[in-house]
């Protein structure tokens, strides 16, 4: 294997692909808890909608319908967290564990039928420059739609965030719901819409698991990548774009100990499959370090339980 | 009309009386989900929460199955109750059972009354020092715990995937991914012939005692309690918090390990890729379904214990997949969740009060 300018090019754009499920976790993660709200069972709606996108293409046999089933299924299951966090003022980690717990099951559950069925090519767009041009072809150019939209998410969550007006009333949501609900903002129904949204960027996440990257059906296929976008979100101190290059890097780091793997490297495989874990590790300690930092991006009231008196 | 009103103090019997809602609401919504699967629900509830315990081997399987969920909930409880979310138990186990098993292989092929106690008392460090990690990291870095002990799950699994497949496997096992058979002596005694409980339901049961000891008559489980209610109290009031933070973690650490620990001298005899389907996970469910109190962590073990040896039997008889367990746990879990809502808020209906008046 010799590292040449056009094999580089080719490995840039595997770390691409390879952070697509991630930046799509944690972008939709990022504006919940912008709002106050921690949802831990990302993991949950992920493998939810990895298992639904996968079934509606075996059974309908149309990619659109799967991908926008798979988000729609993320919605849903992200409503039972909603109802309950909000409606029912439940306390948000124990729920999210439950969502994540019920969620492996449920899919594992769903999916029995659908192991070992082989997955279906997804369309690439632009195949044609991948190939003619030297380096910046396979970085640009051949990949899924799903790919660029996840490139452009956080551009555009940042730019709703800080540049429109219901991105204003999400974060006055998320900083400070007492005053925000002075202010004639249902808080309640914003957290909603919110819980909703990364619902369904974490189904969209699970779906291209399962359908473009490594197009099958497998149980327990997200293997940790749900809680890997939690920490994204910590580690880019609630900012979409240091979302996008975490992602990134732990993009990198995957791909990275996949060829050291397959160039036989005198490391043993499994630790070479627990840098990825590791890495979040050091990484949330070097961030987390500077309390101060953290406290000053945090959203102030996440994870805390809103009630308006009525 | 349905009025809603915040209750100013939660009455007591109500709050050890909504875990029973939680598991009614369960086996309906279990009955629903079986009849969307096409299913006569009342015989798939009964393979699932009767057949499995109708006979004195499906009990012996239940308190098996119970002994390990009821060790770590013990141990989380410490954690839970001083807000501190340790969710990778599971980790803890698996780190426990690494250490637990090692020494049980350093003597496999010696006997002696010392072995066990070594193997036992190897697992419980083993768990403890591996908790240690996100507690010394949330202490001194300030890092999320919840994300780093889960994070620590994988990681201790794939150590145990190394060891089994690599250096500790078993010369003489045509590479199965396993190590040797430990000793006798590493094993748990049976209790009875012919069944597999064995002797670490009494270490689950002397873990109950002491946690209900330290959490209700001493100074320790008076600050971990003042801790979790109001960590402004706590600071006021003088407590080291980072100190209590280490211990909680120590403890639930060594909790799993035991748990690990007991799995592997237990049923298991040795170290293979599959010493715990979740336990870790699940026992998290179980402190809650107890309200984090040692006797109602006994009663919830039991009841989760069920889900699992219902899905077995359900899987063998109905040929329904085994993660049903999982989607019932998960249930109990939400369940449990939303009927705390009636320990916060009192739900009057205001028409029938009218008439009950007048009457």
């Amino acid at each position: 294997m010799s590292l040449d300018i056009s094999f580089i090019g080719i490995l840039i754009g595997s770390i691409m692909a390879s952070s697509v499920p991630l930046i799509l976790a944690a972008s939709g993660e990022l504006i919940t808890e912008r709002s106050g709200v921690l949802n831990l069972g990302v993991e949950g709606m992920m493998i939810i909608g990895a298992i639904s996108g996968f079934a509606l293409m075996v059974i309908t046999d149309n990619l659109f319908i799967a991908i926008i089933g798979s988000m729609l299924s993320g919605v849903i299951i992200s409503l039972i967290f909603g109802f309950l966090t909000q409606s029912l003022l439940t306390n948000h980690v124990a729920t999210g564990l439950a969502l994540t717990i019920f969620g492996i099951g449920l899919s594992a559950m769903l999916g029995k039928n659908f192991v070992g069925i082989p997955g279906k090519d997804f369309p690439i767009l632009f195949s044609s420059l991948r190939e003619s041009i030297p380096f910046f072809g396979p970085i640009l150019f051949g990949h899924s739609i799903v790919l660029y939209f996840a490139f452009a998410l956080p551009f555009l969550t940042n730019y709703f965030l800080k540049k429109t007006k219901l991105g204003l009333v999400v974060r006055a949501v998320g900083d400070s719901p007492v005053s925000a609900s002075n202010q004639g903002i249902n808080v309640i129904l914003v957290r909603y819409c919110c819980i909703l949204y990364g619902g369904a960027m974490c189904g969209l996440a699970g779906a291209y698991l399962s359908l473009i990257y490594t197009p099958q059906w497998i149980e327990n296929m997200t293997a940790g990548r749900g809680w890997i976008a939690l920490a994204l979100v910590v580690f880019a101190t609630w900012s979409p774009i240091k979302v996008l290059i975490g992602a990134l890097i732990f993009g990198g780091i995957t791909i990275l100990q996949l060829h050291m793997q397959a160039i036989g490297f005198r490391i043993p495989v499994q630790f070479l499959s627990a840098l990825p874990y590791l890495m979040t590790i050091i990484v949330l300690v070097v961030i987390s370090r500077d309390s101060r930092k953290i406290k000053l991006n945090t959203p102030t009231s996440l994870g805390r339980i809103f009630y308006k008196e009525k | 009309m349905i009025k809603i009103e915040k209750r100013n103090d939660v009455p007591m019997a109500l709050y050890f009386f909504t875990p029973f809602i939680a598991i009614i609401l369960t086996i309906l919504g279990g009955g629903i989900i079986f009849y969307i699967l096409g299913f006569n629900p009342i015989e798939a509830l009964k393979f699932y929460f009767i057949t499995p315990i109708s006979n004195l081997y499906g009990f012996s399987e239940l308190l098996l199955k119970a002994t390990p969920l009821c060790l770590i909930a013990i141990g989380l409880s410490f954690c839970f109750k001083s807000n501190n979310w340790n969710i990778g138990a599971e980790g803890q186990l698996t780190f426990g059972a690494i250490v637990g098993g090692g020494v049980a292989l350093l003597f496999y092929n010696q006997e002696g009354f010392y072995i066990l106690p070594l193997v036992i008392l190897a697992g419980a460090i083993g768990g403890m020092i591996f908790a240690l990690i996100p507690a010394i990291l949330k202490t001194y870095f300030n890092t999320n715990e919840i994300l780093v002990s889960l994070m620590l799950v994988y990681v201790s699994k794939l150590l145990l995937d190394y060891l089994v497949v690599g250096p500790w496997s078993n010369p003489e096992g045509f590479n199965f991914p396993e190590t040797r058979q430990f000793s006798d002596s590493s094993r748990m005694p049976l209790l009875f012939e012919g069944l597999r409980i064995h002797a670490g339901i009494f270490l689950a049961l002397a873990a109950v005692m002491l946690s209900w000891f330290i959490l209700y008559k001493t100074y320790l489980g008076f600050q971990i309690k003042v801790s979790g209610l109001s960590l402004k109290t706590a600071k006021y009031a003088g407590f080291k918090g980072k100190t209590m933070i280490l211990v909680v973690f120590m403890i639930s650490g060594a909790c799993a390990g035991l748990a690990g620990v007991g799995e592997i001298t237990g049923p298991i005899g040795q170290l293979h890729r599959m010493i715990s389907p979740d336990y870790g996970f699940t026992a998290i469910i179980v402190a809650f379904l107890g309200r984090l109190n040692p006797f109602g962590i006994i009663f919830a073990s039991l009841v989760v214990a069920l889900t699992y040896l219902g899905a077995e039997t359900a899987q063998i008889f109905l040929q329904i997949p085994k993660y049903t367990g999982q989607v019932f746990q998960g249930m109990i879990l939400f369940f449990l969740l939303a009927s705390d809502y009636l320990l916060f808020f009192k739900v009057k209906i205001l028409n029938l009060k009218k008439n009950e008046l007048r009457h």
